[in-house]
């Protein structure tokens, strides 16, 4: 088989990742959606550099890793003071920013 | 002989030809600035720069006889008004037989008139004021008729606009006054239009301002062009001299004092609508069409003026209905073209002496009648003021064309340079001229005969005074009794030995035409027609009294009490479909104009109110919008880049 | 154009279908915790892959690192906050489901195609590149200490920020000092002086007096009943205490029968 076919895989979890992201209501679970995003991403970049025989792609989908660690850890705080002021763990109710 | 236009510039003498102007408008200067401060002596000021100014006037008068007849035109350069390269406009005076006649007879009547006002105008507490004005139209009427450029003239043109609105208004309380005032600037402003559209188009078409250039290049252009520029100039003859279709305002200028109506809406402003054509005469010689339309226009106001004055009981009134049906024969003459261009000025000299010298003597039996002006009131004043009855009748004689006295020796030529004119027109106008005649014969002795015979009917005024008739001041007495020597004499010292025409001819041109009636004959049927009005006039004014409540009288009557309808006309035509237009355009600009812009603004906030509903502070909203725009993005770079 | 081996098929097939499976259980379950387990399938998946495609350093750091800490950091803030909330998955904003999964559809569509468009070269494979620096992870190494460096070292800067700013947003500044133990026990007396239903010993924490360690089994008070308030308020809300077996009293006879082993009045008292 022709190893294309991670690339498609890798599209086709991406796209699930940002169904996730607009459907849910629930932070963490968009926060989880951005996550498979991600790992779809890496994915692709390994798949990459396995077509290109240079070690690059990995490099980079390590890079990615460290980054959407921090990000989650940031991220995960946000939820967390969110949720002790606001009782609620909606990203709908965060919605002061109207009109 | 054709005309010519070449003057010289202007020395020795003939350099105190700016000074003829320059001395009123001093006058008129300091007086102005001075303000109070002048008003112990303001009006001998006034005065001395009037006489000041004819004096001078005589002065270039005798050294332009002293001249041979060819060579009495000269030029004098003031100074540069527009230096702008393509479009100079200079000011400058020239000065020539046509213009020294106007100036003679402006600083001549207007001197006479400054002496008469300083008793008339003695109770007055604005007397200083009143000179001022006087004093400002002087300077402006002679910038008018001393202008070298026509831009010049313009100026003039308006600054005698100015000062006839400031002085009709001059009893600025009185509502009716202020009224009349604006009613005369407004009406002289739409000929106006006209005269400034002449003066654009003579700068198209010629290139300059100046006479010079216009009226010698006025034989080479275009007929078409002619003709229009003529029919403006006839536009703003009309509006400054109330003529047909803008007579509207001189009837409702006699609110003035009788000074203003004597000096302006007798003897100068309203004549410079002649001098305006008779100086363009090149212009009206090249296009007969203009020049048939300047003698209807003339025929039509001579009828109209006539009629007019036949039924109005203020014997200002009457005289200014007098004064219309007089121009009109000016005009009638100014359109027959070299033929009578000579006769027009001849009359309006004639016309400036016996109509100021009516309205000083009117002015002078208002003031023994307590400012009365309604003829019903009056009667049986010749005993009671010899002086004024023997001028104002000397100047009635004058005016009706009786001989030797002057206005029979202009009125006749008149009426036999319309004869000449040939053709049916010259058999329509030459009636026209005959019938007027007539009429005029008729309202004059109804004036006179209501005035000064019959008996007392007078009546006490507002607060219950008697009338007490008297004889006027000297100071207002020796001014009329020079106008009336002038009535009496003029047009006799005209005429002798072809005086003026033989003065005058070299400017505007002379021909001979050939009258199908003999001269002779007509002149008897003139006289004849005249004695018809006087007759018909004592029939109904001498031997019986006049009611002292007005009777109902004819159609024609009434029509001509109602100013033969012009107000209601204008009113009707101009200013309900003014307010009709405006109320139009109002309509458009508010729901139009405004509308769009308001729509603009509407549909703004329209819009805006409803696409910040897009801010709905849900943040998947924003994930999808963001994520769709990517997507559109992506797809937009795809097909670009392949 | 590479094959891949029938080894790397067949993995590729089952992981991927997992992978899907388990991506669209993240996106559509119910209870959070699943969809957190979903996300822990689809990652296992990955790693096998990366394995596989001879990313063997990056495989298993997948697993320890993205696996193992970070979903567990997700599943401890789940617990903080998660098990309440019950997502519905009835849409609420008008129009947004109806404009998503269209958009989210074209874009993969739009992806997929590029894929199959795009002029991919052959596959090399990363064994030569693996066996340059003799192994995987010597590799990745010398690339990442020499070409790479600058970023490794910004990545550091970001991760410090990241932890710092952790710390910092879940602060929560004292306004008042904390109540020693000796104050805490005043305070509640003075609170019972004062006619407050307040429990002068304190609450009990779950398993005292209890015959289970489990949080949703309530402990006994002293004479015998259960105590409601050593069960989790959450747990109650939700009705899943469990049944408790009552204590008998030292020496009480229950129903004549004699007191038996623990075990045997246990099951009796169960089936109670």
């Amino acid at each position: 088989m022709n190893p294309d076919n991670y690339l498609y895989l890798s599209a086709i979890l991406f796209t699930l990742g940002a169904l996730g992201v607009l459907i849910r209501r629930n932070a963490i679970v968009v926060f989880m959606c951005i996550e498979l995003m991600l790992n779809a991403a890496n994915l692709a970049f390994v798949t990459f550099s396995r077509m290109h025989g240079a070690l690059d792609g990995q490099i980079i989908a390590f890079f990615t890793m460290v980054v959407a660690a921090a990000e989650v850890v940031v991220g995960l705080a946000i939820i967390i003071s969110v949720f002790r002021t606001r009782r609620s763990a909606s990203v709908d109710d965060a919605n002061l920013l109207k009109y | 002989m054709t005309p010519s236009y070449a003057p010289v510039a202007a020395t020795g003498t003939f350099a105190l030809t700016a000074w003829v102007i320059l001395l009123p408008l001093a006058g008129a200067a300091i007086l102005l600035i001075g303000g109070r401060r002048t008003n112990r002596w303001g009006h001998l000021l006034g005065c001395t720069a009037a006489i000041g100014s004819f004096v001078l006037g005589a002065v270039l008068f005798f050294a332009l006889l002293a001249k041979p007849g060819a060579q009495r035109s000269y030029d004098q350069h003031v100074y540069t008004w527009i230096p702008v390269p393509g479009f100079t406009a200079d000011v400058g005076f020239h000065l020539d037989q046509l213009s020294i006649v106007f100036v003679l007879l402006i600083t001549g009547v207007g001197s006479l008139i400054h002496i008469y006002s300083v008793a008339y105008m003695e109770h007055d507490e604005n007397r200083r004021k009143f000179f001022c004005y006087l004093n400002l139209f002087l300077a402006a009427m002679l910038v008018l008729v001393l202008a070298d450029n026509y831009l010049l003239l313009y100026a003039g043109w308006e600054g005698v606009g100015l000062a006839s609105y400031l002085l009709i208004g001059f009893w600025q309380h009185k509502p009716s006054a202020a009224v009349a005032a604006k009613k005369a600037f407004i009406v002289n402003r739409v000929g106006d239009v006209g005269l400034s559209i002449a003066v654009m188009l003579m700068y198209t078409t010629f290139g300059s301002f100046a006479f010079g250039p216009v009226l010698n290049g006025a034989s080479s252009a275009k007929v078409g062009t002619m003709t229009a520029i003529g029919l403006l100039l006839l536009l703003g003859a009309c509006g400054k001299s109330a003529q047909f279709p803008l007579q509207s305002w001189l009837l409702d200028a006699m609110e003035g004092p009788t000074p203003v109506s004597a000096l302006i809406h007798a003897a100068t402003m309203v004549t410079a609508g002649v001098y305006l054509i008779v100086r363009s005469n090149a212009i009206f010689d090249v296009s007969p069409n203009a020049r048939l339309v300047v003698t209807v226009i003339g025929a039509i106001t001579l009828m109209f003026g006539a009629i007019i004055g036949c039924a109005k009981d203020d014997i200002k009134k009457a005289l200014a209905g007098s004064t219309m049906s007089q121009i009109g024969y000016m005009i009638l003459a100014a359109g027959l073209g070299p033929i009578g261009y000579v006769f027009a000025i001849m009359h309006l000299i004639t016309h400036g002496f016996f109509k100021a010298g009516l309205f000083l003597g009117a002015g002078s039996v208002m003031h023994g009648m307590n400012d009365d002006v309604n003829m019903r009131h009056y009667g049986a004043l010749r005993r009671f003021m010899p002086w004024t009855f023997a001028t104002f009748g000397l100047g009635y004689l004058a005016i009706i064309g009786v001989p030797p006295f002057s206005g029979y020796w202009s009125k006749d030529k008149i009426i036999e340079a319309a004869f000449a004119q040939g053709g049916t027109s010259g058999w329509i106008l030459g009636c026209t001229a005959l019938l007027g005649a007539l009429i005029t014969a008729f309202y004059m002795t109804r004036v006179v005969l209501m005035t000064f015979f019959g008996q007392k009917r007078w009546v006490p005024d507002a607060e219950g005074h008697e009338p007490h008739p008297h004889e006027s001041p000297w100071i207002m007495v020796i001014p009329m009794v020079v106008l009336a020597v002038g009535s009496v004499a003029a047009g006799f010292l005209f005429s002798y030995h072809n005086a003026f025409v033989n003065w005058l001819s070299p400017v505007t041109g002379i021909s001979e035409g050939h009258s199908p009636i003999n001269t002779a004959v007509l002149q008897v049927i003139t006289l004849v027609l005249v004695a018809l009005g006087i007759g018909y006039a004592y029939l109904g004014y001498g031997l019986q009294q006049a009611p002292s409540t007005p009777p109902l009288g004819s159609f024609a009557t009434r029509a001509a009490r109602q100013d033969l309808y012009g107000d209601a006309f204008n009113e009707l035509v101009f200013m309900r479909g003014g307010q009709y237009l405006t109320r139009v355009l109002v309509y458009f600009d508010m729901k139009g104009v405004d509308g769009v812009v308001n729509g603009v603004s509407a549909g703004l906030g329209g819009s805006s109110g409803r696409l910040r509903k897009l801010q709905s502070g849900f943040v998947r909203s924003y994930a999808l919008s963001m994520f769709g725009g990517a997507t559109l993005l992506i797809v937009a770079l795809l097909l670009v880049r392949g | 154009m590479g094959n891949t081996g029938h080894g790397e098929t067949f993995l590729f097939w089952v992981g991927s279908i997992i992978s899907i499976l388990g991506a669209l259980g993240l996106i559509f379950s119910k209870k959070i915790v699943h969809a957190a387990l979903c996300l822990c399938t689809v990652m296992l998946c990955l790693a096998f892959f990366y394995m596989a495609q001879g990313a063997v350093f990056l495989g298993v750091v997948q697993i320890v690192v993205y696996t193992g800490a970070v979903m567990m950091l997700f599943l401890f803030v789940l617990m903080l906050i998660g098990i309440e909330s019950q997502d519905s998955l009835v849409e609420t904003i008008r129009g947004q489901r109806w404009l998503a999964v269209p958009f989210v559809l074209a874009f993969g569509f739009v992806l997929i195609g590029v894929y199959a468009h795009a002029n991919l070269p052959e596959f090399v494979g990363t064994d030569a590149a693996n066996a340059k620096g003799g192994g995987n992870v010597q590799s990745l190494a010398l690339l990442l200490f020499s070409r790479y460096f600058w970023a490794f070292e910004v990545s550091s800067a970001v991760l410090i920020t990241s932890a710092t700013g952790a710390m910092v947003l879940t602060h929560r500044e004292r306004t008042v000092p904390r109540k020693s133990q000796r104050e805490s026990s005043i305070e509640r007396f003075e609170r019972w002086g004062k006619g407050e239903k307040v429990s002068l010993t304190g609450l009990p924490n779950p398993g005292v007096y209890a015959q289970h360690n489990a949080v949703d089994t309530p402990a006994l008070l002293p004479d015998g009943s259960p105590s409601e308030a050593s069960v989790n308020a959450t747990l109650r809300g939700r009705d899943t205490v469990r049944g408790f077996r009552p204590l008998p009293l030292p020496g009480a006879r229950r129903n004549g029968a004699a007191v038996a082993s623990r075990g045997d009045a246990g099951n009796e008292e169960v089936s109670q």
